[in-house]
């Protein structure tokens, strides 16, 4: 059994006065101080990051970690672009299928703001193909070519996608760590300025720093003695093409599908047994995707569904969908996603969620994508 | 006291609209000026820079008062476009000016603040007994990159103050500065246009010196917003001088009449003075003038200013001035900015 037993995240958003190793020293000590563990009880590290190298030309960054945490112990670096962080916890827990009685740190953090736009938007870029490069297209634009397919095969308008953003907005005013925390409506929404059409900058999730981090164990006397503490059934990853034009549809990420449905199989429940969801809404419709993708709306149905807004906090639904506010209002700094995707579960199934907390929730699930799909990763924890 | 004498400004004639800039890089207009408040902006000539046009305002400043002219011992000019890297543009002005040789002269440069740093060591140097009377100008021809947001915002003008401790205009009642080591725009040694930090030159820089220097007088000179009949900003676009004032207790009515900005865009370190235009235009005996700058890297100076009776002798019209223009388009802008 491998259970999840504590989270920290710092706050998400323009964090000028922090560096990335600044971040990732307040992540770790925040989750040790809450599990009330200390530096000689983790056994080994797990890192989510994608620009370091890039941006920062710091590379290497496990021995940094290993400086930080003034520990000598297998530490390891994932770098999955925006999935970076759901790959470590994958890796993590595979670390723990293959030794007993460990305790595990996993930490997804990035550093965006301090670089130009020009900078940041070129190093996310070497997440797509470089034919894609190439050829110019950056992440909106090959999202744009998704919600521009889907839009017209499905008969929906920008306003559709406009409540995805509506209603994470909603639930970032929550959430006192997200990098906004403004209400928005869909006429904001449909104001705003084009990015790449039909995506605007309201359909987009920000560049922001942030860190988190999570402490897996599967030392059952540990496990017994805290307080909050959740199972991990299903961790998935699972590939496919970098290149948009390889890809068979492109009105779905065959990658979530497929990941989805190991998942669930692994994890022996039925999808209508999640009560909450963080998924990956790099732009809006990309959570209308997602929605369908990992099986809980049928494809082509998402977009009228999302007007419903009943995964919205508060409106009743049976599933609640980013109540952290998602990648549009949490921000979006790519390596920590991951992580602050499955912490916020973590919240959800162990009461902590304050004032967006859900009831009776008995499942969770957090769906991490790289790139335009090229990885993706679904997990889904129990209490 | 000591305090303004006298004033003087110019703005260039030419002006390009936001829609002709934003139409060549395939911008939805109304979301530019939207989102900087600017709907045109002036140009300086081919044949302007910063020093002609310094020569502009601060002849219009001495001609307003019949004053010995050996009696301005301090010179200083502020720009972040002098003409030369190495060789003072404050001694041409004032040759040109037929100051004489007995003066102290220097170019001061702390990006758009400069001026405004030299008006406080100017003061000084009054309030020392070192001279009865000082020169000092703000004057750029503001340079942005193609493409970058700064070419919407970037414009040309001047503004010179002369300083005294008789027959004042103005009273210079305090000042404050604030100041720190913040990177957030700058221009390097031989390169040609600046660089900055995009959204960093909003929260720790423009808003957070301003701020400052503000309550910082406030507090010094016991005084409140709610005092002042004018308030005015350095105005890097449309919207931060708003939103500066807002957060610091200032009524729309207070800084509406400063705006500058909306029609002549940002002329560096004129900007805030330019502010000051209009205000002139119509203050009365009596009215007090909150004047903030901003300089990147960064710095800001407050000052409190009393309007006195002798402003109706040496007012200046500036609506009428700046609204007789001509419009350029793109490629006649590129070669007025000396781009292409």
């Amino acid at each position: 059994m491998i259970n999840l037993i504590g989270y920290y995240t710092t706050q998400f958003g323009e964090l000028w006065d922090k560096s990335l190793f600044d971040l990732v020293e307040e992540a770790i000590n925040g989750v040790l101080k809450q599990t009330q563990l200390s530096n000689k009880q983790i056994d080994a590290v797990f890192f989510g990051n994608m620009l370091a190298g890039v941006l920062g030309n710091n590379l290497h960054s496990t021995s940094r970690i290993s400086e930080i945490l003034k520990v000598n112990i297998p530490i390891f670096r994932t770098e999955a672009a925006c999935a970076s962080g759901g790959a470590a916890f994958n890796l993590a827990k595979s670390y723990l299928e293959a030794n007993s009685n460990k305790n595990v740190l996993v930490i997804g953090a990035e550093k965006m703001t301090d670089y130009s736009p020009e900078e940041t938007i070129t190093g996310l870029s070497a997440a797509a193909s470089g034919e894609e490069q190439e050829a110019g297209l950056t992440f909106p634009g090959l999202y744009a070519m998704m919600a521009n397919f889907y839009l017209e095969k499905y008969h929906y308008t920008e306003e559709n996608l406009a409540y995805v953003s509506v209603k994470n907005h909603f639930h970032g005013s929550l959430n006192e760590k997200a990098h906004f925390r403004k209400k928005i409506s869909v006429e904001d929404v449909l104001k705003s300025a084009y990015v790449a059409h039909p995506l605007k900058v309201l359909d987009s999730s920000p560049i922001s720093d942030g860190a988190a981090a999570v402490i897996l164990t599967n030392n059952r006397d540990l496990i017994n003695k805290q307080k909050k503490s959740v199972s991990v059934l299903a961790s998935e990853v699972v590939t496919d093409t970098i290149s948009l034009k390889e890809r068979k549809n492109l009105d779905e990420i065959l990658a979530t599908k497929n990941a989805s449905n190991i998942a669930f199989e692994k994890a022996k429940i039925r999808r209508r047994d999640i009560s909450v969801a963080e998924v990956h809404d790099c732009f809006s419709i990309a959570e209308i995707l997602a929605m369908e993708d990992l099986g809980f709306w049928k494809k082509g149905e998402a977009g009228e569904k999302i007007k419903e807004l009943s995964t919205k906090f508060g409106n009743g639904g049976s599933l609640i969908v980013n109540t952290s506010g998602g990648l549009k209002a949490a921000g979006h700094p790519v390596g920590a996603t991951g992580i602050k995707q499955i912490g916020e579960v973590f919240l959800q199934l162990t009461g902590q969620a304050e004032n967006r907390q859900v009831k009776n929730v008995k499942y969770g699930l957090a769906h991490n994508v790289g790139g335009s799909g090229g990885t993706a990763v679904v997990t889904i924890l129990a209490i | 006291m000591v305090g303004i004498v006298s004033y003087g400004f110019y703005v260039p004639k030419y002006r390009i609209k936001t829609e002709e800039i934003a139409n060549v890089w395939g911008k939805n207009s109304d979301d530019v000026k939207k989102s900087l408040l600017i709907e045109e902006k002036a140009v300086a000539g081919i044949d302007e820079d910063s020093l002609t046009m310094a020569f502009e305002s601060a002849s219009s400043a001495l001609s307003s008062v019949n004053i010995d002219k050996s009696k301005i011992k301090v010179v200083l000019f502020g720009s972040e476009t002098h003409p030369y890297a190495v060789n003072p543009a404050s001694t041409i002005l004032a040759e040109f000016l037929g100051i004489e040789k007995n003066y102290l002269a220097y170019d001061t440069e702390f990006a758009c603040k400069a001026a405004t740093g030299a008006m406080i060591s100017a003061q000084g140097l009054i309030k020392s007994g070192y001279s009865d009377y000082a020169l000092i100008t703000g004057s750029d021809k503001g340079m942005g990159k193609t493409h970058d947001v700064l070419e919407y915002t970037a414009a040309s003008g001047s503004v010179s103050l002369l300083l005294g401790k008789n027959d004042l205009i103005l009273e210079l009642l305090d000042f404050e500065s604030f100041s720190s080591d913040t990177p957030d725009f700058w221009r390097r040694e031989g390169i040609r246009y600046p660089s900055h930090g995009g959204r960093f030159t909003g929260k720790p820089s423009y808003f957070y010196h301003i701020e400052g220097s503000a309550k910082s007088l406030f507090k010094k000179t016991g005084l409140k917003p709610a005092d002042f009949k004018y308030s005015i900003f350095h105005m890097p676009n449309g919207k931060f001088p708003i939103q500066v004032a807002k957060s610091l207790g200032f009524s729309p009515d207070q800084i509406k009449d400063s705006l500058t900005v909306n029609y002549l865009g940002n002329s560096y370190t004129a900007s805030a003075l330019m502010g000051l235009m209009p205000v002139l235009e119509k203050a009365k005996t009596g009215d007090l003038i909150f004047l903030c700058s901003y300089g990147s890297g960064a710095g800001s100076d407050s000052f409190a200013l009393r309007v006195t009776k002798n402003l109706q002798k040496r007012r200046k019209e500036f609506t009428k001035i700046v609204n007789d223009k001509k419009y350029i388009n793109y490629p006649t802008y590129l070669k007025y900015m000396e781009m292409i």
